[in-house]
């Protein structure tokens, strides 16, 4: 177990290691921040006071080996723009994105199992096949087309709802959150309805293919012969078993709600980290997207490294073939 | 009756939002103080007092409040961080200059009421009485000179001011009303420099009794501030109409009145500045009533705009759309961008002309830009310094630029490329594939290479394009700042032609244009860029496309004058 905790752990080690090197050559290659930061009049000296002032006027192993050491100490640079650690521009947009993506994962789970499991025991019905092509939509239609029609419908016709942006804030255990007023609830509904949409539609697919399984089982059969009402069946025997794979694959669906919610954060101006990472590669801030990635880059494999430990301590086949290889 | 309503109110809400009370309660409490009185007496509690306060500023709000949506956001409210557009839109609300500019950026007064050359090299302000900081303290010349010597200590600054403060050798006062300051060589623009960067507060950061400039380094400065020092309200003391409130990153700045502000007070009580970077997004915010107010809106959503009952303007811009030609004469070069011949082409002024006359200006202006733009046929829009009346957009015609590419020695024509950001310029891409069509049928076989615009300015300053479009905005709104930056020979050492990367070079505009440079005379040195501007144009040095036009649209019943600096100023804005 020790060796393969290592190894693992090692595994994880490299691909972070590796994933700085290419994200951060790769930024690199992309453009001369100096030539997007520095105002226009600005003349050749001044350019050159500029990249030296950034640290830009170094050769590019000079600049990666001082991002490593500077890393290593948990400093992942100043933001050119905002002249401010990187990691703290980023940490402050979290609570926002956090939040979205959780009331987003709420949403999914709200609309995806009733419907899904409406669809998984009445297949043939009307309904079940509406629900069925609807799903279809949540999948295929783009996400900003989503949003900006529900902020016309919404916002601007209807004008029920903001069109964008985050509501005030309220502190809950020291976290700058919005969810607890009804302001800050109505600048969430869109963009989380928005984000939720194509999750929820693959709630709604993993519902009802679970529920069609589950209700043929002898169980189910059981229960039924037994007298149980059909409300406990569905709520009690079949909820239950069809919601392993639904929050497996949620589980991982959060991840990369976290990570990307860009598209939808711009559409709503919704100050997240996405919108963060977006106004940031426009304007060659290096240090908040290297920062950015690198963070995303760790959260994943650290992720994965858990999983694959749980794994491994409740299947002693994946400790045994491993330590074999 | 109306007290109970009132009472009713107080409780409802300080039930609902004790919180945001909390944090509205030091703002709405100043300048409110007869209804506090009047409460006490009635000795309710604070948070009933706040959210009286409170709902005294909601009724009123509706009138006095605006929320305007940017399409982007002031990275910092330090006035002499970041030299950028929105930035300096910001500073102007809470950060004044010496020198102001009007909507045709015309150089009138701010906090020097009048300025004159006292010789060649020698100017005089004289201050404006009466100037208070937002924190009551005098404005004097010290706050100027902690000003100028702060800007080049500006810690990680990504593009700092000394651009406009380099020209100084030296500030003295005669007497605490004047400032003199004394330039190496004449200098006819440093008013125009003056109104370029914001003075701050000595006092504010504890800077010596004496504060004295000098070239190789000022005393008495003290500590510099950080720039992130002026992201909190109490440090942010400037004399302008505004003060700053609160700023939220990503999320608003709001400023509020000055009410020890010298000049007129501006219409609205606070103003709040939301980050919409989207274009689409923005405009439905606006059409939701969320803001009041947008910065360019899309052209294509002007019907829309107005037809839910909005009003947009447009004023014409400093901006000018170009392309340049790479004209760069050394043996070894090589130009990159052309095939089907080993000369550079628009090495033969022939050619530059053909590719002018090539291109339909006003059809692009008609199609593409929807009527919101100027075909262009200087650097710089009528009426701005500089600029001369009778120089038109160059004519289209076909037949007599396929003539001209024949006569220099094409008759096939060549192929080429034409770089262009994709993102940078109203429709900059639509307009880069308008030309290069144009450019096809005339047989310059073109196509279009476009890129977002982080990309496409790097490899531009890399000189990887035998033909670029790009823009210009005059920051000065005159033409030596055009002409210095765009056809001036390159020549790093006094800043010349920085943009000018088609490398164009040509002896008579540039002693014209360092001739007027050192022209303290005002008829006399437009007289010297008209006929810089014009020795450029008819030699093609550049081909202008046109003036971009920059649009705000906002709900009735409000006014704004557009701006050529393209800046959205919240004190202008005005009530019907």
């Amino acid at each position: 177990m020790l060796a393969y905790f290592i190894r693992r752990v090692a595994q994880a080690l490299l691909t972070v290691a590796v994933m700085a090197t290419i994200v951060f050559t790769a930024i690199y290659a992309v453009g001369n921040p100096v030539d997007i930061l520095a105002n226009p009049n600005a003349d050749a000296k001044e350019m050159a006071e500029i990249a030296a002032r950034l640290g830009l006027d170094r050769p590019l192993h000079e600049q990666f080996a001082l991002f490593v050491w500077n890393a290593l100490q948990g400093d992942l640079g100043r933001s050119f723009v905002f002249n401010e650690p990187a990691l703290k521009l980023i940490v402050q947009r979290m609570p926002a994105t956090l939040e979205l993506a959780f009331v987003a994962l709420v949403f999914s789970i709200v609309i995806g199992i009733p419907l899904g499991v409406w669809a998984g025991l009445k297949p043939d019905s009307f309904a079940g096949r509406t629900i069925m092509s609807g799903s279809i939509l949540g999948f295929s239609l783009p996400n900003f087309w989503i949003g900006l029609m529900l902020i016309l419908l919404f916002a601007v016709e209807l004008r029920l709802l903001p069109s964008g942006g985050r509501g005030p804030t309220t502190s809950l255990f020291g976290l700058p959150v919005t969810f607890l007023t009804w302001e800050g609830l109505r600048h969430l509904l869109l963009p989380a309805f928005t984000l939720a949409l194509y999750k929820a539609a693959l709630v709604v697919r993993l519902a009802r293919a679970g529920t069609r399984e589950v209700v043929l089982q002898d169980y189910v059969r059981f229960a039924r012969a037994k007298g149980v009402s059909p409300r406990r069946i569905v709520l009690v025997h079949v909820l239950k078993n069809i919601m392993i794979p639904v929050v497996t694959v949620l589980g991982l669906e959060l991840g990369s709600m976290i990570a990307f919610a860009v598209v939808t954060e711009t559409v709503f101006a919704y100050p997240g980290m996405g919108k963060l990472l977006i106004d940031s590669i426009g304007r060659l801030d290096r240090p908040v997207i290297v920062a950015y990635l690198m963070l995303v880059v760790v959260i994943f494999v650290v992720i994965n490294l858990v999983v694959d430990l749980i794994y491994a301590a409740l299947d002693p086949r994946v400790r045994l073939t491993e330590s074999e290889a | 009756m109306a007290e109970i309503f009132r009472r009713r109110w107080i409780e409802r809400s300080s039930l609902l939002h004790a919180e945001d009370m909390d944090l509205n309660y030091p703002h709405t409490g100043a300048g409110e103080t007869a209804p506090r009185g009047k409460e006490n007496a009635m000795s309710i509690t604070r948070h009933s007092l706040a959210a009286l306060l409170l709902a005294g500023s909601v009724a009123g709000a509706a009138a006095q409040d605006i929320k305007i949506g940017v399409a982007s956001e002031a990275t910092s409210v330090d006035p002499h961080f970041h030299n950028v557009g929105q930035n300096n839109a910001l500073r102007r609300h809470i950060f004044q200059s010496l020198v102001g500019a009007d909507e045709n950026q015309k150089p009138v007064p701010q906090l020097a009421t009048s300025w004159r050359t006292i010789d060649d090299t020698t100017w005089e302000f004289k201050l404006r009485p009466g100037v208070k900081f937002s924190n009551g303290k005098d404005f004097t010349v010290r706050d100027f000179v902690y000003s100028v010597c702060r800007i080049p200590l500006v810690e990680n600054s990504p593009s700092n001011f000394t651009i406009a403060t380099k020209g100084i050798e030296g500030i003295t006062s005669p007497d605490p009303s004047t400032i003199v300051i004394k330039t190496a060589t004449p200098y006819p623009l440093l008013p125009i420099e003056m109104s370029v960067f914001g003075i701050v507060s000595a006092d504010a950061f504890g800077a010596a009794p004496e504060v004295t400039f000098a070239k190789s380094g000022c005393t008495g400065v003290g500590t510099p501030p950080k720039s992130a020092d002026f992201n909190d309200p109490a440090k942010a003391i400037g004399t302008g109409p505004y003060k700053l409130k609160e700023y939220t990153r990503g999320t608003q700045l709001v400023i509020e009145r000055n009410d020890a502000y010298w000049g007129e007070k501006p219409h609205w009580r606070t103003v709040t500045f939301r980050p919409i970077t989207s274009a689409g997004p923005r405009v439905a915010a606006l059409l939701a009533g969320d803001v009041d107010l947008i910065e360019n809106p899309p052209i294509q959503d002007f019907d829309r705009i107005k037809g839910a009952g909005f009003d947009v303007v447009q004023g014409l811009s400093n901006r000018i759309i170009y392309v340049h030609l790479d004209q760069f004469a050394a043996p070894d070069w090589k130009t990159p961008g052309v095939k089907g011949t080993d000369k550079n082409p628009f090495l033969d002024k022939r050619v530059r002309e053909a590719f002018s006359k090539a291109i339909n200006r006003d059809a692009i202006v008609e199609r593409i830009m929807g009527g919101v733009a100027v075909s262009a046929g200087q650097l710089l829009p009528v009426p701005l310094f500089g600029s001369s009346p009778d120089m038109k957009p160059d004519r289209f015609d076909p037949e007599g630029a396929r003539k001209l590419l024949a006569e220099a020695g094409y008759p096939n024509g060549f192929d080429l490329v034409l770089g262009s950001p994709n993102d940078r310029y109203i429709n900059d891409e639509k307009v880069a594939q308008a030309v290069a069509q144009m450019l096809t049928r005339i047989g310059i076989r073109t196509t279009v290479d476009s890129m977002t615009a982080s990309t496409f300015f790097s490899r531009r300053n890399r000189y990887e394009f035998s033909a670029y479009l790009a823009g210009w905005g005059a920051d000065t709104g005159e033409m030596s700042n055009s002409i210095v930056a765009l056809v001036a020979t390159q020549n790093f050492a006094p800043g010349f032609g920085n943009t000018n990367r088609g490398r164009y070079s040509n002896k008579k505009v540039d002693e014209l244009t360092a001739k007027a440079l050192q022209t303290i005379d005002d008829r006399a040195r437009e007289a010297l860029l008209r006929e810089a501007s014009k020795e450029a144009m008819t030699d093609y040095g550049i081909i202008p496309l046109h003036f971009e036009v920059s649009p705000w649209a906002y709900k009735k019943g409000l006014v704004y004058t557009p701006r050529v600096d393209q800046y959205t100023l919240a004190f202008e804005v005005k009530a019907k």
